[in-house]
């Protein structure tokens, strides 16, 4: 099965979504002629043409507005936000438009759009390039919210949010973009041409939203965690030797609630993980439903390792970025407690 | 250099304020017939005078004049005549269910009616506007079934959108009416956004953006600009400059720019004024942008000059900010008696018939109000269930929700 890094599991999503259904357009700020700055893109305009994946004003409102439009119409826009740091002038559109469309006409108008974003730390961007604001939509009833972590997910996953009929907002983990990453900034980068999460079959498949994934099956303490985090959690759980159990939850909404039921309620402790700042961030509506759906099982307080309520730093980065060792720490409270 | 002195900052105030005599003298109204009416693929650069003028038709003795008229026919005015005069008598009536309690919510169209009655009629089937909340004179005008508005608007059982959107808020693709959002300015990108669509899928059919002169201060009423300059999209991009943004005066959204039709000219688009109150050149002028966008001309920005007559909703008191007689000071008339003027004019019209059309008009939207509380209004009778409202968020209702609609009992 051929090698591929994630930047290119999501180009060929888009170039097979675009090859079966000429509905699908695809443009952004640097997108077209250039491939996008992070070259998810790369390529398409030169193969489907200038109609189908173009360069866009530096306007997201205008960006995800028009492509509201062109979904009314009846094409399916997949569009790119450069940063989910610069998604805020068309939260708007977002929340208040693409979300609530389909229910305030009853169906008469509806919404399939897909807003791809890079996101999340790790990268040396400052508090402008690093963001993790998922909880910002998970907040918001009509959309469905994605975060893959690998190259397989990401592909299978990204086509069937284009072909999904409602908005569907993409978090694309940038940290993962060239290979996993679990925290440890200091070593050389693992490629994912050497990590069987890399092998991305041809052609079309698709990954169910809202099924997560159990990656490190285990018995003390289950992990919730989510794009690069999953990794940071992988690595603590080796380093602890805890026997953790590490779900990728893949989609946060609609959440896959019966498997992290299930896993708590075997294990009796959890530990929720992201990268996001911790105060109403999605780990709190985790934590929620775990002590709502498994209270009776529960030996532990569930534990939250976040990053810090603090704009995300430049030269601090790596203090923010809660690493293998903050989660390790938590698992081992976890399992203390 | 002489020393300048402190900065003084600038808030514009509105000519006259309550208790004050109405003065629109500010208002330059070219005669009607005045402003030429240019090929539909002038260059842009060669008509920037038109978005300083106001294009009209109808002069004050009743008589289309100019190389704006001529366009309709007869019958075709007197269909506008009705239509108008049948969007006002709805207005009416809906405005006294709110107070009467049938519903919690009503905006009427009081002296804007020429602007979405004429309009549509200047629209093929297929194209779609993306309207505010004071442009359903476009479904009054395609036909589309008074009784299904006035559902919509007690929220009852029948009607289409389930109870889940305040009253007056449309949806309607088969009649070209894009869902109302409520929030401002949205739906300008959205428009140019479809018709964005329609090129790239090589249709044949246009778009039609609408906003209010407050909210083109939006910033999604510049990226609509943008979008629209750049792609050159097939979109007739109208603003209603009905001179009151609730309590705000129009000054405050213009600013510096001399007109609202002026902000189109930075981005390459032209820019028409047009009487707004003339149903003739409203018309005329839309025909003119609908052609333009149809031929691969690209967008083109109107600003139709009105009055909000009316309070802007049921849930405002207009005395509090603007003299009680400045409608009547307003110096573009009302649209109805204006065509009605004409058509007498043509001798195809008279007060008598005008009185008759009035009772009829009235008695049909009276029957069709008795239908629509048939199936009741917003606190009596029957109304959408609560399962209606978990409905509809999804295409397929997730686990979540389905969880919290058991919750509720329903």
């Amino acid at each position: 099965m051929p090698r591929r890094t994630m930047i290119e599991a999501i180009r060929d999503a888009m170039d097979v979504s675009m090859a079966r259904d000429e509905r699908v357009i695809v443009f952004g700020e640097d997108v077209g002629f250039f491939g996008g700055v992070f070259r998810c893109t790369q390529g398409l305009q030169a193969k489907y043409g200038k109609s189908r994946c173009f360069d866009a004003p530096i306007s997201e409102s205008g960006i995800v507005g028009s492509a509201i439009g062109m979904a009314a119409y009846g094409l399916k826009p997949c569009v790119e936000v450069q940063f989910a740091d610069y998604v805020y002038p068309a939260y708007d559109q977002i929340v208040s438009e693409a979300a609530r469309l389909r229910y305030r006409s009853n169906g008469d108008f509806t919404c399939p759009i897909v807003v791809r974003m890079p996101t999340g730390g790790g990268i040396f961007g400052g508090q402008t390039h690093s963001q993790s604001p998922e909880a910002l939509f998970t907040h918001v009833s009509g959309l469905k919210v994605v975060v893959p972590s690998n190259p397989h997910d990401a592909k299978g996953l990204l086509i069937a949010a284009i072909e999904d009929p409602d908005p569907v907002i993409f978090l694309e983990p940038k940290r993962l973009y060239n290979g996993p990453f679990d925290g440890h900034h200091e070593q050389p980068v693992t490629p994912w041409s050497k990590h069987e999460l890399g092998e991305v079959a041809d052609g079309h498949y698709t990954i169910a939203l809202g099924k997560a994934v159990i990656r490190r099956p285990g018995a003390a303490v289950t992990v919730l965690a989510y794009g690069t985090m999953v990794y940071v959690a992988q690595a603590a759980a080796e380093e602890t030797g805890i026997d953790a159990e590490i779900i990728d939850l893949r989609t946060l909404l609609p959440l896959d609630l019966e498997t992290i039921i299930a896993s708590v309620n075997k294990t009796g402790r959890c530990v929720v993980v992201h990268e996001a700042t911790l105060t109403s961030g999605f780990g709190a509506e985790l934590s929620a439903l775990v002590q709502e759906h498994c209270f009776y099982h529960l030996e532990a307080p569930v534990a939250r390792v976040a990053g810090w309520d603090t704009p995300y730093p430049h030269a601090q980065e790596w203090d923010y970025f809660p690493g293998p060792a903050r989660v390790g720490r938590a698992l081992l409270e976890t399992m203390e407690a | 250099m002489a020393d300048a002195g402190m900065l003084r900052f600038h808030v514009p105030e509105p000519e006259v304020r309550p208790g004050g005599t109405p003065d629109f003298s500010n208002v330059a109204i070219p005669k009607a017939g005045s402003v030429p009416r240019p090929e539909i693929d002038v260059d842009p650069r060669d008509i920037r005078d038109m978005a300083f003028s106001i294009i009209r038709v109808l002069n004050r003795a009743g008589e289309a004049v100019g190389p704006w008229a001529g366009l309709l026919s007869d019958d075709e005015l007197l269909e506008g005549l009705r239509h108008m005069m049948t969007l006002r008598t709805f207005d009416a009536r809906m405005q006294m269910a709110q107070r009467q309690g049938k519903t919690s919510f009503y905006m009427q169209h009081l002296g804007e009616e020429a602007v979405s009655c004429a309009f549509r009629k200047a629209l093929a089937p297929g194209d779609m506007n993306f309207p505010t909340y004071r442009q359903a004179g476009l479904l009054i005008a395609d036909g589309y079934p008074m009784v299904t508005m006035m559902n919509q608007i007690y929220s009852n059982e029948a009607d289409p959108l389930r109870g889940r959107q305040l009253p007056i808020m449309y949806s309607s693709k088969e009649h070209g009416f894009f869902s109302i959002s409520g929030n401002l300015a949205t739906q300008y990108i959205q428009a140019v956004g479809w018709a964005m669509a329609s090129a790239i899928s090589n249709d044949s059919k246009i778009a039609a953006a609408w906003i209010g002169d407050g909210s083109t201060a939006e910033s999604d009423f510049h990226s609509a600009l943008v979008f629209a300059s750049t792609y050159k999209a097939p979109v007739v991009l109208n603003v209603v400059n009905n001179q009151w943004a609730i309590s705000t005066f129009q000054g405050i959204a213009r600013g510096g720019a001399g007109t609202f039709a002026a902000r189109g000219l930075g981005f390459g688009i032209p820019a028409l004024r047009v009487d707004g109150n003339d149903y003739l050149a409203v018309h005329a002028v839309a025909k003119w942008a609908a052609e333009r966008a149809r031929r691969n001309l690209g967008p083109t920005l109107i600003e139709y000059v009105t009055y909000r007559v009316g309070a802007h909703s049921s849930s405002d008191d207009p005395s509090a900010y603007r003299p009680k007689a400045e409608s009547d000071a307003w110096p573009l008339g009302d649209p109805i008696v204006r065509l009605k003027n004409h058509l007498i004019q043509r001798s195809v019209w008279s007060d008598e018939r005008h009185a008759q059309a009035e009772a009829e008009i009235l008695e049909t939207v009276i029957a069709a109000q008795r239908e629509a509380e048939r199936h009741g209004t917003l606190h009596a009778g029957g109304k959408p269930s609560t399962r209606d409202m978990f409905e509809g968020v999804y295409a397929e209702m997730p686990p979540h929700l389905r969880r919290q609609r058991q919750q509720a009992g329903v």
